[in-house]
This record gives C-alpha cells, sequence and structure tokens, in this order.
C-alpha cells in the first residue's frame, strides 16, 4: 500500500500538491500571471522579446466588432479562433477553409457566419474562461505542420511543451492530436504524449492517457527515435522565456511550422505533470539538481549547456 | 523552520479549541454526545368545554405520584378562571371555575417530566383501600374467586397474575363471568380485578398511564392495575398479567374519577399531546451554569433566538463540508464541478433525504441540460442563456414536485430545496463539459461531484458532528487547525498514484 508513494518518491516524481506548495507558489509570483493568462499579452510580450509568433489577424473585444471580421478575414482561407483566457485548449475553434458564408472546421464539420459569431460572442462573454470574466477573442495564423511531424500526428498540428525551471529547459515532450481527440494537442481530451530527450532533441516513448504508448494508436507509426526540427532554436527560444516573463516554473507551449519553424504558441504558469509520464521520469530530481547549480548570474548559453548535459534520457 | 509559524498557529487553534471543550465538558457539565442527553417529555392536556352563561366548574385528574418519572415544572393556563389544587387519598386534581362563562372555554395544563433525576420511587401507602359491601350474588361470587386465586398462588404479584388470568381467560368459570358479564373492555377488567383484590384484603387501584411518544398529538391513555404489596406499589398490565411499569409509560392519575369531570358545562372534551424536548440536558448544563456565574455561556449559541439557532445549526455545518473538500480534492484528488458546489448540494441533502435527493438532483439537471441544448439553437449571448436557464431550472423544480405530489411521492416535494443558482451553474458547467471534451468526462465530472456531496452528506448528517459543532461551536478552532495542517500537505494524492503508477513501476 505504502510501496507505491515510496518508490514514486525515490524517482522524484512530482504531484501537484509539491508542485503547487514548492515551485508554482514560491517562483511564479502572482502579479505576473496575467502576462501568460491572456494570449494577448503573450503574444505581444513575444513580439517585444523578438520571438517568433502565430500572425495575428485580428482582435475581437466587444460584440459589435464581430460584425467586421468577415472583411478582415476576406483574404484568409484559415485561421484559428482563439478566447485570449482559453484554459485547456477551450473555445478554439480552427476553420481550415471558406467558401462563401460556410467556413470548414478543421474536424470536417461546416459552420455558417451565424455559427461562426455565436461561437466568438460566447468567448466574449467569457464561457471558456476562467470565472467566466469577459474575454477578448484573437484570430490568428493557422499553423502549418513540419513535414517531418506529420509522419506520427493524425489531423492536426502537434506541439511541443518544455518545463522551464529558473531559466533551465528541465523537460520536453510533444503532443500529438488523435482521432480520440479530434485533432486538438490537448492530454487529457486523448492526444498522446510523447517524451523528449533534451539533449538531442529526438522523440522517447509516448503516452496517451495514463497508459504508455510505443506507436501512435491512429497512424501505427512508431512515435521513438524520430529527432525533431530545429531543436537548438527550440530550446533557446523556451529558455529566453524565463527572462521574457519572469516566471521561475514556466510551460512553454511550441509549434513548428513549414515556413516559419518554431513559434511560440502560449505559456503556462501551472504546467500539467503528465510530462513525467511521457518521459518515464521524474520532474523533482532535476528541479533539485537546479536547485542545486542554479546561479541568477547563469547565462543562457551556460543554463542551455547545463540542460543538455544533464537532461538527457 | 519555514513551517514554525504554522505549526504555532494550529497549536494555538487546538489548543484554544480543546481547552474550551473540555471546560464545557468537564466544568459545566456539556454531555459529549448528543444520546447522553437527558429525555424530557412534555405533556399537555388541551380541555375544552361550552359554558352556558352559568357558573362553570371544570375538573382534570392532574400528574401527582408518577413512579419513575419526576416532575420538573408545571403550568396551569385559562381564561379567567380561578383555580384550585385538590390533593386527597393520593389523587390530585385541578379545579377551574367561574361565575359565568359563555362559548368555548379552553384550560390548559402542562408538565414537564424526566426519567433521568428520579431516585427511589416513593410510595405514598394506600388510605381509604377497602372493599365496598358487594350485592348478592356478587358477594358470593368474589369470595368463591378469591378462595380459588388465593388457592392457586403464594403471594401478592402470584394472586394478582392468577386473577388476571382468570379475568382474561375466553371462557371463564361461572363465578367471573358474572362480572364479566356487565362489560369486558380492559377498562371494565380492571375495575373488576380492583374490587375482587379489595375483597381480598389486598389494596388495589386503577391507574392511567400514558405512552410517551415524540410529536404525539392524540394520546391515548391505557389502564393500568395498582396494587398494594405492603410497602410498595406493583403495577400490571391488564391483558397480559405481566408485572412491572414499562420505562415509556407515565401514569397520570389512578382511582376510579375520570379524568375530566364538568359541571355547568356541557360538550368536554380533552386532548393529550406528549413531545420529547432534545436540547434540555443543555439547559440542565446551562441551570447549572448560570448558578456558578460562569461567562463562557453568556457568549453561546443556545442563548440566541431558536430562529436563528436553527439557522446556525446548518450554518455550522459548512466549514464541515469545506473540510471535507480540502480532503477530497486535495488528499484524495477527486474532480468535482465549483469548489464548493458539493457543499451546498450536500445541505440540499439534508431536507430530501440521500436517496431521493440524489434522484432529485440527476433528474432536475438531465431534463435541465436537456433544454440548454435546445436553447442553445437560439444563439443566445451569455448572460441572458443563463438566466433562461435558471428560469427553466424553476419550472424543472416545479414540474417534479407537482408530478411526485401526483403520485404521491413526499420527497419529490423537497426538490425546491435545491439551490436554485448552484442548479443553473451546474447545469451550464457541465453542458460546456459535454460539447468541449465530451459526455463522458462531463458524466464522470458530475457523477464526481454527485459522490462527493453524497460523502459529505453523509459526514454532516452524523448526529455526533451536527451535535459536536452545534454545542461545541469551539470545534470549528480545531477543523480550522486540520484545514491548515492540510494546506501545506505536499505529498501525492491518492487519485496521482494511479495517474503515476506507469513511472513506479519495479522495473521503470
Amino acid at each position: 500500500m505504502l510501496e507505491l508513494p515510496r518508490r514514486l518518491r525515490e524517482r522524484g516524481v512530482l504531484g501537484i500538491n509539491r508542485r503547487n506548495a514548492e515551485y508554482v507558489r514560491l517562483w511564479n509570483p502572482r502579479r505576473l500571471y496575467p502576462l501568460v493568462d491572456d494570449k494577448l499579452r503573450t503574444k505581444q510580450l513575444a513580439i517585444a522579446a523578438g520571438m517568433p509568433v502565430p500572425e495575428l489577424y485580428a482582435v475581437v473585444t466587444a460584440q459589435h466588432d464581430i460584425r467586421n471580421l468577415p472583411e478582415v478575414l476576406k483574404n484568409r482561407q484559415q485561421f484559428v479562433v482563439k478566447p485570449a483566457h482559453g484554459s485547456g485548449g477551450n473555445g478554439i475553434l480552427v476553420i481550415t477553409g471558406k467558401q462563401g458564408d460556410l467556413y470548414l472546421k478543421s474536424s470536417g464539420a461546416v459552420i455558417d457566419w451565424a455559427e461562426l459569431n455565436h461561437h466568438i460572442s460566447n468567448a466574449l462573454s467569457g464561457l471558456y474562461s476562467l470565472g467566466g470574466q469577459r474575454d477578448k477573442v484573437l484570430v490568428e495564423y493557422f499553423v502549418q505542420s513540419e513535414a517531418e511531424l506529420e509522419k506520427i500526428s493524425y489531423r492536426g498540428v502537434p506541439d511541443i511543451r518544455l518545463i522551464v525551471y529558473r531559466g533551465y529547459p528541465v523537460m520536453a515532450m510533444i503532443r500529438l492530436p488523435t482521432h480520440l481527440s479530434d485533432g486538438k494537442a490537448n492530454l487529457h481530451l486523448g492526444a498522446v504524449g510523447v517524451g523528449i530527450d533534451l539533449s538531442q532533441g529526438v522523440t522517447l516513448q509516448g503516452v496517451q492517457g495514463i497508459e504508455v504508448v510505443e506507436s501512435h494508436p491512429d497512424t501505427g507509426n512508431q512515435l521513438a527515435g524520430l529527432e525533431i526540427p530545429h531543436w537548438d532554436r527550440i530550446l533557446r527560444m523556451s529558455a529566453e522565456c524565463f527572462e521574457m516573463t519572469g516566471l521561475g516554473y514556466l510551460g512553454v507551449d511550441l509549434v513548428l511550422d513549414q515556413k516559419h519553424g518554431p513559434l511560440i504558441l502560449e505559456l503556462n504558469a501551472r504546467p500539467g505533470l503528465a510530462i513525467q509520464i511521457a518521459n518515464s521520469t521524474g520532474l523533482r530530481s532535476r528541479l533539485e539538481l537546479i536547485d542545486e547549480h542554479a546561479d541568477s548570474t547563469d547565462t543562457l548559453e551556460n543554463r542551455l549547456a547545463f540542460s543538455r548535459q544533464h537532461f538527457a534520457a | 523552520m519555514k513551517k514554525l509559524p504554522l505549526y504555532l498557529t494550529v497549536g494555538v487553534l487546538v489548543a484554544a479549541g480543546l481547552s474550551l471543550i473540555l471546560y464545557k465538558v468537564l466544568v459545566l457539565g456539556f454531555p459529549l454526545q448528543p444520546d447522553k442527553e437527558r429525555s424530557i417529555w412534555t405533556v399537555q392536556a388541551r380541555f375544552t368545554v361550552d359554558g352556558h352563561t352559568r357558573p362553570v366548574k371544570a375538573i382534570l385528574q392532574v400528574l401527582s405520584s408518577t413512579p419513575g418519572f419526576t416532575v420538573l415544572d408545571e403550568n396551569f393556563v385559562s381564561r379567567g378562571f380561578g383555580l384550585t389544587i385538590v390533593e386527597e387519598e393520593g389523587t390530585r386534581e385541578a379545579q377551574w371555575a367561574i361565575r359565568r362563562a359563555a362559548g368555548r372555554q379552553t384550560f390548559y395544563y402542562q408538565a414537564v417530566v424526566t426519567t433521568e433525576l428520579s431516585g427511589a420511587v416513593e410510595a405514598p401507602a394506600p388510605i381509604g383501600l377497602v372493599s365496598e359491601r358487594l350485592e348478592e350474588p356478587y358477594a358470593t361470587a368474589a369470595e368463591a374467586v378469591v378462595a380459588q386465586v388465593r388457592a392457586q398462588s403464594a403471594d401478592v404479584p402470584t394472586f394478582t397474575a392468577e386473577l388476571l388470568r382468570h379475568l382474561n381467560d375466553p371462557e371463564p368459570d361461572e363465578n367471573t363471568a358474572l362480572f364479566l358479564a356487565s362489560g369486558r373492555s380492559l377498562g371494565q377488567r380492571v375495575e373488576i380485578a380492583v374490587s375482587l383484590l379489595l375483597a381480598g384484603d389486598i389494596p388495589a387501584r386503577a391507574a392511567y398511564g400514558l405512552v410517551l411518544e415524540e410529536g404525539e398529538r392524540h394520546a391515548q391513555f391505557s389502564p393500568v392495575l395498582e396494587v398494594w404489596e405492603g410497602d410498595s406499589w406493583l403495577w400490571f398490565d391488564p391483558a397480559t398479567g405481566e408485572e412491572g411499569l414499562p420505562e415509556n409509560v407515565l401514569i397520570w392519575w389512578d382511582g376510579d374519577k375520570p379524568l375530566i369531570d364538568v359541571v355547568g358545562g356541557s360538550n368536554p372534551e380533552v386532548e393529550i399531546s406528549t413531545w420529547r424536548n432534545t436540547v434540555d440536558a443543555l439547559q440542565l448544563a446551562e441551570q447549572r451554569a448560570d448558578a456558578g456565574n460562569s461567562r463562557v455561556l453568556d457568549f453561546s449559541l443556545l442563548r440566541l433566538p431558536i430562529q436563528i439557532q436553527a439557522v446556525y445549526q446548518i450554518l455550522l455545518l459548512v466549514p464541515v463540508g469545506a473540510f471535507m473538500m480540502v480532503l477530497l480534492r486535495n488528499v484524495i484528488g477527486v474532480k468535482t464541478f465549483g469548489t464548493f458546489m458539493p457543499i451546498l448540494v450536500a445541505l440540499a441533502f439534508r431536507e430530501t433525504r440521500l436517496v431521493a435527493g440524489l434522484i432529485l438532483f440527476v433528474l432536475v439537471v438531465a431534463l435541465g441540460m436537456g433544454l440548454r441544448f435546445l436553447l442553445d439553437r437560439l444563439r443566445l449571448l451569455l448572460v441572458p442563456r443563463l438566466a433562461a436557464v435558471l428560469v427553466l431550472v424553476v419550472l424543472c423544480l416545479l414540474a417534479v414536485s407537482i408530478l411526485s405530489h401526483q403520485l404521491e411521492l413526499e420527497r419529490g416535494l423537497s426538490v425546491a430545496l435545491f439551490p436554485l443558482v448552484i442548479l443553473t451553474i451546474a447545469i451550464e458547467r457541465m453542458s460546456i463539459v459535454w460539447e468541449e471534451v465530451g459526455p463522458a468526462e462531463a458524466i464522470k465530472q458530475g457523477l464526481g461531484t454527485l459522490a462527493v456531496s453524497a460523502l459529505a452528506y453523509l459526514v454532516m448528517s452524523l448526529d455526533q458532528v451536527e451535535y459536536m459543532v452545534f454545542v461545541f461551536p469551539e470545534s470549528l478552532l480545531l477543523i480550522l487547525a486540520l484545514i491548515l495542517l492540510l494546506g501545506r500537505y505536499s505529498g501525492y494524492r491518492l487519485l496521482e498514484l494511479v495517474r503515476f503508477k506507469a513511472l513506479g513501476g519495479e522495473d521503470a
């Protein structure tokens, strides 16, 4: 009975309570949360820091702005509608094609303008935001998945999650949309998480729900051994997010675009813990290693070197 | 140590809470358990009679010697009547009199009795219980019966039992049958037994006992046979012949007088009610505290008006529920809709009872969700839609209440006690999860909420818990201390162990 918690502790597995008490509470000051909770502010911050992000087409802040959208989007065939405060992928609508008044969703369903309008108006009312406050809606570039990653994903764009602690990349995984997750890269919806060797940027085993999987459940392709393109830049960008936000315990979500390479998608002040299963490694031992070595004067180069050296698979 | 301030705070809270509780228990004598309460009963006779603008005298037999009970308090209420209490030959009666009375007159007699405080039963010796001279052929028959019964018995108890056996015999012998000819109701059999016992020189009389039952509005008296055995009274159940007085039977009056008697009035009626007082044991402790000039009680909940007390009886349970939520969410790791919604649902379950509550909750939420999905087609903005769902929830509640009333299901009526806004929010959040993540997750979280609510309800409705927080509100300090301690719990949640099982394997 007490065997399992003891083994988990020995392997440095981090639980929610400890993550909140010892890392999030200590390293993420509450006043910095709005920087990452509001996707619009994150985007503006990233642009100011010179980091690539998906291009912003429009921001809707009031109900009456919605009617201007068709005009603004008239030359866009594909775009993504995203509530600024949506959590866990809630309220994100991906439009992959357009024909007059009709819009094609990534799931293959067709909706008309009225339905799209309703969705945006719901999002503005705060349907998808925590606490239901009024929200803003972002309309942005629809990322075209990197060809290399197409092999191991099923409809939708995989994204890469890194945990960055005090500016050191600690752990990484790539989240692959599945049929079950309806093309979304959210683990709790059924997407597959695949661990990544931090030093080489090569995929390890996958996990769906709480089960370890060797191959993609829809395509059957082997998950392990794939080299993530642009790994150097990805690591560097994620580490820079520490300076950008000041948050010491950070989840960085990136996507790989065919044309633009790695783009910062969003940041998270309370990143989930499933990444540990995907890497079959506990976070805590790595975090403690950083606590032993970290020095506030560490340069970006030193941090990246440290992470690559110590956090190989 | 980082945690020192926490432990200090917790220590202070525990010390304060425990010392107040101990003071109340050890010094003031508060009972620690609800069943330690003394059972204190109030009995009331409501006596009505029609007056006809003539002098009226109304007589009611009242409690005199109450074996096994102590009378704590007595009240006589009437309007404009003079009251005299007459005690004679072991009976006691209240006589209300007035020169002119018109219309329906009402008298109340109320007494508070308890079993707990009475010591040895006082036994006033029988006075004037002698055999009347019996007419023939009764005199001869009585002699024969007494002789026969005496031959078959050894002492007073066996004599009485044997006599009652004779009287209860469906085919009595000739002599006994002679007495039974005038009627064989229980009351009449007791009367016959009394005259036969007196004929055998054993002092005896009829007594009328009241079975004490909670909330009884129309209590009935049952006759008991009282027999004097040299130094004490014995009681016999005339129907079975068994000796002894059941614990919950209060002897109201004895002798051959009727309960009520009226001179100058007509249409007399009497209605007896009995009820139990639950907090009276505490009142005893309070009275004791008063005598000792304790200031603690001045700040007690029990000094608040009754309606306010009733509110706090529920409010004080909320912290218990909150503690359960901390336990279930941070230690077990259950997901629910809303952090504290389950507490409110659990409070509603208190009114509906668990099974009915669960069924009603599922029913209303399912109905509401169905209607909400229909509403969704109208493309309403969020706030108007929530308002519309709220209206629909009220209608659903009404429909369920009316339907269950038609089907004569009492519990269905209590559905109205569900907190409305909570239901509405539950419906809204559940339908969002339903749309965004899928029905499976929505149902899973819904069931999680219900399970947590049910568990919180079960804990909150434990008599001991309810009693502790109400009588010892300082126990909330202990709960607060526990919550603070759990607030720094950084170990794994129980459900995380399942989640991370793959990481804890032997060969991982």
